[in-house]
């Protein structure tokens, strides 16, 4: 029954140079609409930088990435963020000097219709309630916890089809982790929408993801449904602690 | 900052006319300061859209200030006597308005010739890259005969007066409170902000950045045609690297991206150096000393009293 439905997102050997530094070496990946599709890796194994390639942030050298049937390898941010993908970039990066509302109607840069905006940021406001008690806060006075739910909140007002997180889980305080990771599970469903999750914290985005890839030094060295990718041994050993 | 913004305009634009019929009654020198105070004002909100606002840092403002002098200076003594040779009180306006308007547009054009590629830049490098346009730009303007060579052009008609110097004050600050207070203005904190998060909102950041630095430089070219017809000779000495400086030194002093301070800080460090006249050769020293002093105790600006969180929080 999974076959059935389309791939959103489809990597085809993906290479990104950084200068003489090989930071992917060819990735392919593909993920189906509606999942949660997990990347974890050590550090420097080039998960955000896949992120990056995919929302344009940094240019790939060679490969392909299509994005609903069409090739998005050579359009810019701005044009990518149009197609319906979003990105919440990692350590949160919310606007620190713009109140939480004035962040959220930033998310909403690229959508003219106010009905759209207003019902987005109603929904954003019903999954994180916290964010409407702080509407006038500056949000560099946020708790590490509050930015990132702007972070993520401000990338639906786009109203994506295709969301990408990258490590919600950084720094933030564990109670509040739990709850971002329901959210994020709540948003999948509700919405429909496909999320693209990278993370550190490997059980956790196992847990609530149906397929995972292992990236290593620039390459996936093993990919699979997440509940197998738990019970491997090598993953365990590595990433799972044991 | 402002609640209704196009009549308040309206009224300060007004009010600036009816002042301006009574300054004839000052004496010359205050009247003098008192224009090129206006001017410092134009050029410091007109840098604070790049430098506080965008969160860019230019350097090369005094260049984009050449441009502009030499543009209108060059209309008002070249073209503007063979087109109307026998001028009354309302052409030789329109035609300081005209002359005003080029140098404003030269100035946008050098901006979009300067900005466009060297925009892709931050920081460190973008600064370095504006003060060498500045400084390329003061050699051309030195070794064009035709524009006076290092003597620079002289007998410019003193056609500045209060009313321009106010007028295009107020249409600085007008332009550059409704350009950031608008929703598409959001755009130049958000790049300000956080570029990456900018870029990932869908915001073309480069684009941006271009447009404020074109609205400045066109701004810093119309301060420039209001210098050259206050002071009636320009010379490329006149605008070098110390006049970027000063520039900087007001949107520093004042606060970044707080236009009321910037105003501020262009009236006291105008003031300034007439204040100490006597001891004028020190005047340096003290700008210096007070930068010194400034960033040890208010980096956030003089007049910035809304707090900020320090960058390092948001990471």
């Amino acid at each position: 029954m999974f076959e059935s439905r389309q791939n959103i997102l489809e990597l085809h050997d993906v290479v990104v140079n950084f200068g003489v530094i090989n930071a992917l070496k060819s990735i392919s990946l593909h993920i189906k609409t509606g999942d949660i599709v997990t990347l974890i890796g050590a550090n420097g194994a080039g998960k955000t930088t896949t992120l990056r390639a995919i929302s344009g942030l940094v240019p790939i050298k060679s490969g392909r990435i299509i994005y609903q049937g069409d090739d998005i390898s050579l359009l810019k941010p701005h044009q990518i963020v149009r197609n319906g993908i979003a990105h919440v970039p990692e350590g949160r990066m919310v606007f620190a000097n713009l109140s939480v509302l004035e962040n959220l109607q930033m998310g909403a840069y690229l959508q003219q219709d106010k009905k759209v905006i207003k019902s987005q940021m109603d929904y954003v406001y019903s999954i994180f309630p916290r964010l409407k008690e702080r509407i006038k806060q500056t949000a560099g006075t946020l708790s590490g916890g509050e930015q990132q739910m702007l972070a993520i909140g401000r990338a639906l007002m786009s109203c994506p089809k295709f969301l990408m997180l990258d490590e919600p889980s950084l720094g933030i305080a564990p109670l509040l982790v739990k709850n971002i990771f329901e959210k994020i599970v709540e948003i999948n469903r509700q919405q429909g929408l496909t999320i693209l999750l990278v993370e550190q914290n490997a059980n956790l985005a196992l847990d609530i993801s149906t397929y995972g890839y292992v990236l290593e030094s620039g390459k996936i060295i093993v990919q699979d449904n997440s509940q197998v990718l738990k019970t491997n041994p090598e993953i365990r050993k590595a990433y799972l602690g044991g | 900052m402002l609640h209704r913004p196009k009549t308040l305009l309206c009224f300060s634009l007004a009010l600036a006319f009816g002042v301006s019929l009574l300054a004839p009654q000052l004496n010359p020198y205050h009247l003098d300061v008192l224009l090129t105070i206006g001017i410092n004002i134009v050029l410091a909100v007109s840098l604070n859209l790049v430098n506080g606002y965008t969160g860019q840092f230019s350097l090369g403002h005094a260049g984009f200030m050449a441009v502009g002098a030499y543009a209108s200076a060059a209309f008002t003594l070249f073209a503007a006597p063979r087109w109307f040779p026998d001028a009354n009180f309302l052409v030789t306006s329109a035609c300081f308005f005209v002359a005003l308007l080029l140098g404003g547009l030269a100035s946008a054009g050098a901006g979009v010739i300067v900005g466009a590629p060297s925009l892709r830049l931050k920081g460190d490098y973008l600064a370095i890259v504006t003060l060498g346009f500045g400084e390329i730009i003061r050699v051309i303007f030195r070794n064009v005969d035709a524009l006076g060579g290092a003597l620079g052009l002289n007998g410019i008609p003193f056609h500045t007066n209060f009313f321009w110097v106010s007028f295009w004050g107020l249409i600085t600050i007008y332009m550059v409170l409704a350009l950031v207070n608008s929703s598409f203005g959001r755009g130049f904190l958000a790049v300000r902000d956080d570029e990456i998060a900018a870029e990932a909102m869908g915001i073309n950041t480069t684009q941006y950045k271009i447009i404020a630095f074109v609205v400045s430089a066109f701004f810093a070219g119309i301060a420039g045609g209001l210098y050259a017809h206050l002071k009636s000779s320009i010379d490329p000495k006149g605008f070098d690297f110390m006049r970027s400086i000063e520039i900087v030194v007001m949107v520093i002093l004042g606060g970044m991206a707080n236009t009321r301070g910037v105003i501020m800080a262009a009236v006291i460090l105008t003031l300034l150096p007439e204040i100490l006249c006597p001891i004028a050769e020190y005047r340096m020293v003290i700008y210096s000393l007070l930068l010194i002093i400034l960033m040890l105790t208010r980096p956030q600006g003089l007049f910035s009293f809304r707090i900020r969180p320090h960058p390092s929080h948001s990471a």
